[in-house]
C-alpha cells in the first residue's frame, strides 16, 4: 500500500465530527449558562447528545458532578467502583454504537478505570473517561490522590489530554468525544485539573476540533477494489471472516447482502459475532481457538478469504505460519496500522466497511463458481457440529443451560459476558443473529466485565431482554455493581454457571499442567443466590434439569434483577480447543486429542 | 446433544500446502524466505507540545521496536519539531513502526528518508593525552575539532555520517578512549525533496525567513 492512501482528508473528518444526533439541534441544547470549566465540561457532553453518564464522585471531579446537580438532560447512573463504571460505559457505546461516558475523581478513582479503558482500546470501543485531577500547582508533587493520569492511560486511549484551561475545556471535551467515535472508534481521556473545572469562565464549547493527522479514510482505492473483486470473482473455495469491524460500521446488512448474492461462506470472530446471521446456510460459525470445527477447517483450507474489520488476533490466527496459508488474501479495515500487521494482506483495502463492501458489491462482475466448496463446507458442519453429553440427572450440562435460554428469550436479546469457559460456552451455544447483541471483553479478556456491562446494555435499550453470563470467579469480580441494579430496578438475567473453580485456568492444568489445580478451585464462593436476596434482588438456585425451564421463565418474569446461580458440572471443558498458537485445522474435540496434537 | 463427535480426528483431516512465515507472509513451501533487519531512518514531523517525546517513545517501547537512536529539535515554525528515528526492524516491522507512529494524534508526518538522504551524527570522545600530537592530526583528517585539551586528557568533536563517525572512534582506540557520547541522527532528505509529507513553510514568507540551504 503507498503512503498516498492515507493522504488526510481534513474536511471530511470535520464533517463527521460534526454530525448531529437526532433530536440535537446544533447550539441549541445548552440552555443554562455557563459560569465554570465544569459547566463547559458538561456542556460539551450535552452538545454531543450525551444521555447517560457512569461515575463514582470524589474530590478531584466534583467540581463537574456540581455542574450536573441541576442537568435534566443527562442521567448519571452512580457505579459502586469505577471498574463498573467504566464497563457499563463501555457497553452502553457498543450497543448504542456513541461514544459511552464514564467519570472518576483523580488518582485511585482514575486507575480503577484503567482496566475499562484497556479494555475499550483492545475492542476499539467508543469510549470517553473524564477523570478529576488535583490542581495544576500541585501536579507533580505526589499530592493527596494525584496520579499521573494522562502518562498511565496514554498506551491504552486512542487520544488522551490534560485540560489546561477553563476557556477550552469544553473544546478539549467535544474533541475527545468526537475521536473516540471517529474511524476508528476507541477510547479518549480528559484529565480535568480542580483548577480547570472550578474558575469561572463562559466559554461555551464550539465545534469538536480533530486535528488534520486523523483521516479516517471512507472509499477504498478504486483500482485496487476492481483488483480485489477480480480474485474473489475467480476464487474456487473462499470465505468471507467478518470481524468486529463489521458490526463498527454498521455493515451487516451489507455484509449479509453480498455474502448471498455471491453464495460465499461467512465466519465471524469472537468481536464479529452476530455480524452474520448464523442460522443461514452460508454461516460457517465461529472461528478460532474456541471456534467451530467447521469454521477452522474452512479458514485453512480456503484459497481466498475476505476479511473485514478484524485485527487477526492470535487467538484467532493460532500460528500464524498456519492460518489460510493457501488464500489470497484482501483485508477491508479502516485503520491502516492493522493491514499486514499480523497477517500480510495481498489486496489491502483501507476504508470504511460499509462503504467498501458497497464498492465490492459494484465491482464485482461474477460469483465465485464454488459450489464444490459448499458442499465440503456442508460436510464439515455434520461432521463437526457443537455437541456435548447429556446425562440424565445431575450434574447439570452448562451448554444445556445457555442453549435453553436462547431458546426462551427474544432473537433480538443482548447477552453479555465475563471471561472464562462461561463465556465461550454462552458463545458457541448461543444463536447469534442479530449484531450488536453479543457484548464481551474480547481483547482484554476481562473477568468481572459481563454484568457491569449488562447494567451499561439494559440502561442503553430498557426495552430488550439482557442476560449476563457469568463464571463464579468472574462475578466475584464486580458483583458489588447488585446495588446499582436493584436501586435502579435493571431488568437484567444473571446467570452464573458455577463450577466452583476459575474453570478456564483448571480447563488448561488439566490439559498443559498435568491436572496440578494450583490456585483454581473455588470451593468457597458465596450461595450467589442469596448474595443476590442481601442486596434485595431475586435468587434462584439451578441444580435439576428438570427446574432450569421454570426457573427460566421465574427469572425472565421477575422484573427487575434475578441472579440465577446454576450449579454446573465442574468437570465439564470447552471444545473444540486449538491449543495456543496452535494449528486452527488440528482442534482438539476432547482431551484425548489434546494428547495427539 | 448425543456427546457423539463424528468427525476425523486430528491426524486424519485435510491439510492445506501452502505456508505463511513468521510475519504471517505466503512463502514458497520449498523456500522460505526470511525478511532480514535493516536500519531505517524515519522523519516524523510531530506538533511541539508537552508529551509527544513520551508518547512516541512509549509507542516504540510498548510495540517493541528496535530503536537505534531518536532526536527531536524544533523546526523553523515553532510549534512543530522534527523527530529523526532510526530504527533496526524487518520490513513488516518498519511498516508498522510508520503505521503506528501516523496514528498519534500530534504527529504530523511520517516519512522513511532514502539512502541518500542527508544523515549527520555528532560525537564527542575523550581519549588519553598521551599522545596530543597523534590525536589532533586525526582529529584534522576527519575534519572535527578539540574542545578541551589537559594533560591527560584530550576530548574532540566530530560530525559527519555513521561511518565516518566509525571510522573515527576506530582511528582513537589506539590512544584508549575514556568516554564517549553519540547524540543519535538528525537527517533530512536531499535537495528539493520535503522530508515531511506536508508543507512544511506555510507558515513562512520569503521575507521572514529562508530555510537552511541544505549540507
Ligand atoms: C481480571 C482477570 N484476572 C485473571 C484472569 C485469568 N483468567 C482467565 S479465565 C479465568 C477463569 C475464570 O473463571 P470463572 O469466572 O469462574 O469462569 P469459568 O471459566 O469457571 O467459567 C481466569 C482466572 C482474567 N482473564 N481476568
Amino acid at each position: 500500500m503507498s503512503d498516498s492512501a492515507q493522504t488526510p482528508h481534513a474536511d471530511e473528518v470535520e464533517a463527521e465530527a460534526t454530525d448531529e444526533k437526532p433530536g440535537q439541534p446544533e447550539g441549541e441544547s445548552h440552555v443554562e449558562p455557563i459560569e465554570n470549566g465544569a459547566d463547559a465540561v458538561v456542556a460539551a457532553l450535552k452538545n454531543a447528545g450525551v444521555d447517560y453518564l457512569f461515575g463514582v464522585q470524589g474530590g478531584a471531579i466534583m467540581p463537574v458532578y456540581d455542574a450536573l446537580y441541576s442537568e435534566t438532560d443527562m442521567t448519571h447512573v452512580t457505579m459502586a467502583h469505577e471498574q463498573g463504571a467504566v464497563h457499563a460505559a463501555d457497553a452502553y457505546g457498543i450497543v448504542t454504537g456513541d461514544p459511552g461516558v464514564c467519570m472518576a475523581t483523580s488518582g485511585p478513582g482514575a486507575t480503577n478505570l484503567v482496566t475499562g479503558i484497556a479494555d475499550a482500546s483492545m475492542d476499539s470501543d467508543p469510549l470517553i473517561a473524564l477523570t478529576g485531577q488535583v490542581p495544576t500547582d500541585l501536579v507533580g508533587n505526589d499530592a493527596f490522590q494525584e496520579t499521573d493520569t494522562i502518562g498511565v492511560t496514554q498506551p491504552i486511549t486512542k487520544y488522551n489530554h490534560f485540560a489546561a484551561s477553563p476557556d477550552e475545556v469544553g473544546d478539549d471535551v467535544s474533541t475527545a468525544y468526537a475521536l473516540a467515535d471517529e474511524g476508528r472508534q476507541g477510547p479518549t481521556l480528559v484529565d480535568l485539573p480542580k483548577d480547570v473545572t472550578q474558575p469561572e469562565t463562559d466559554v461555551e464549547p464550539g465545534k469538536p476540533e480533530t486535528p488534520d493527522t486523523y483521516n479516517p479514510p471512507e472509499k477504498a482505492d478504486e483500482d485496487a477494489v476492481s483488483e480485489a473483486a477480480d480474485v474473489i470473482s475467480d476464487a474456487d473455495k473462499p470465505v468471507i471472516l467478518a470481524g468486529g469491524g463489521v458490526i463498527k460500521a454498521n455493515a451487516s446488512d451489507e455484509l449479509r447482502a453480498f455474502a448471498k448474492k455471491h453464495e460465499i461462506p461467512v465466519m465471524t470472530t469472537m468481536p464479529g459475532t452476530g455480524a452474520f446471521d448464523q442460522t443461514h446456510e452460508l454461516s460457517m460459525g465461529i472461528a478460532g481457538m474456541h471456534g467451530t470445527g467447521y469454521a477452522n477447517m474452512a479458514i485453512t483450507l480456503t484459497d481466498c478469504m475476505l476479511a473485514i474489520g478484524t485485527r487477526f488476533d492470535d487467538r484467532l490466527t493460532g500460528d500464524v505460519k498456519t492460518f489460510a496459508p493457501d488464500a489470497d488474501v484482501v483485508h477491508v479495515d479502516i485503520d491502516p496500522a492493522e493491514i499486514s500487521k499480523n497477517i500480510e494482506a495481498d489486496y489491502p483495502l483501507l476504508g470504511d466497511a460499509k462503504a467498501v463492501l458497497d464498492q465490492l458489491g459494484d465491482a464485482m462482475t461474477d460469483s465465485p463458481e464454488a459450489e464444490a466448496w459448499r458442499e465440503q463446507c456442508q460436510t464439515w458442519k455434520d461432521e463437526y457440529p457443537l455437541d456435548y453429553e447429556m446425562p440424565e440427572d445431575r450434574p447439570l450440562k452448562p451448554q444445556y443451560v445457555v442453549e435453553q435460554f436462547d431458546e426462551a428469550m427474544p432473537d433480538d436479546t443482548i447477552v453479555t459476558a465475563g471471561v472464562g469457559q462461561h463465556q465461550m460456552w454462552a458463545w458457541q451455544y448461543w444463536t447469534w443473529t442479530e449484531p450488536r447483541t453479543w457484548v464481551t471483553s474480547h481483547g482484554l479478556g476481562t473477568m468481572g466485565y459481563g454484568f457491569p456491562a449488562a447494567i451499561g446494555a439494559k440502561i442503553a435499550e430498557p426495552d430488550r431482554e439482557v442476560v449476563a453470563f457469568e463464571g463464579d470467579g468472574s462475578f466475584l469480580m464486580t458483583s458489588q455493581e447488585l446495588s446499582v441494579a436493584v436501586r435502579e430496578n435493571l431488568d437484567i438475567t444473571i446467570v452464573v454457571l458455577n463450577n466452583e473453580a476459575i474453570g478456564m485456568v483448571r480447563q488448561w492444568q488439566d490439559g498443559f499442567y498435568e491436572g496440578r489445580h494450583m490456585a483454581s478451585e473455588y470451593p468457597w464462593v458465596p450461595e450467589f443466590d442469596k448474595l443476590a436476596e442481601a442486596y434485595g434482588a431475586r435468587g434462584f438456585r439451578l441444580e435439576d434439569y428438570e427446574e432450569v425451564d421454570e426457573v427460566i421463565e421465574a427469572a425472565m418474569e421477575y422484573d427487575g434483577p434475578s441472579v440465577v446461580d446454576a450449579i454446573i458440572d465442574p468437570e465439564e471443558n470447552v471444545y473444540p480447543m486449538v491449543p495456543s498458537g496452535g494449528d486452527n485445522s488440528l482442534f482438539a474435540l476432547s482431551e484425548a486429542d489434546l494428547d495427539e496434537i | 446433544m448425543t456427546g457423539k463427535l463424528p468427525g476425523p480426528g486430528p491426524g486424519e483431516r485435510m491439510r492445506p500446502e501452502g505456508r505463511r512465515n513468521e510475519d504471517g507472509i505466503r512463502i514458497d513451501p520449498e523456500a522460505e524466505a526470511r525478511h532480514e533487519p535493516r536500519r531505517a531512518v524515519l522523519s516524523a514531523l510531530v506538533e511541539h507540545q508537552p508529551g509527544v517525546l513520551a508518547e512516541v517513545s512509549g509507542l516504540f517501547s510498548r510495540r517493541q521496536f528496535n530503536i537505534e537512536s531518536l532526536t527531536v529539535g524544533t523546526t523553523v515554525d515553532e510549534s512543530r519539531a522534527r523527530m529523526t528515528i532510526v530504527i533496526e526492524e524487518t520490513r513488516p516491522g518498519i511498516q508498522q513502526a510508520k503505521k503506528q507512529l501516523r496514528k498519534l494524534i500530534p504527529v504530523v508526518s511520517v516519512r522513511e528518508l532514502d539512502h541518500d538522504s542527508i544523515q549527520r551524527e555528532l560525537v564527542i570522545v575523550k581519549v588519553n593525552g598521551d599522545e596530543p600530537d597523534k590525536v589532533h592530526a586525526i582529529t584534522e583528517m576527519y575534519g572535527g575539532e578539540t574542545l578541551d585539551a589537559g594533560p591527560r586528557t584530550i576530548t574532540v568533536e566530530i560530525t559527519g555520517n555513521v561511518q565516518k563517525i566509525d571510522d573515527a572512534i576506530d582511528a582513537y582506540k589506539q590512544f584508549g578512549i575514556r568516554e564517549i557520547v553519540r547524540t543519535g541522527y538528525a537527517a533530512l532528505s536531499r535537495g528539493e525533496q520535503q522530508t515531511a509529507e506536508v508543507e512544511e513553510t506555510v507558515k513562512l514568507t520569503a521575507e521572514t525567513e529562508t530555510p537552511a540551504d541544505d549540507d
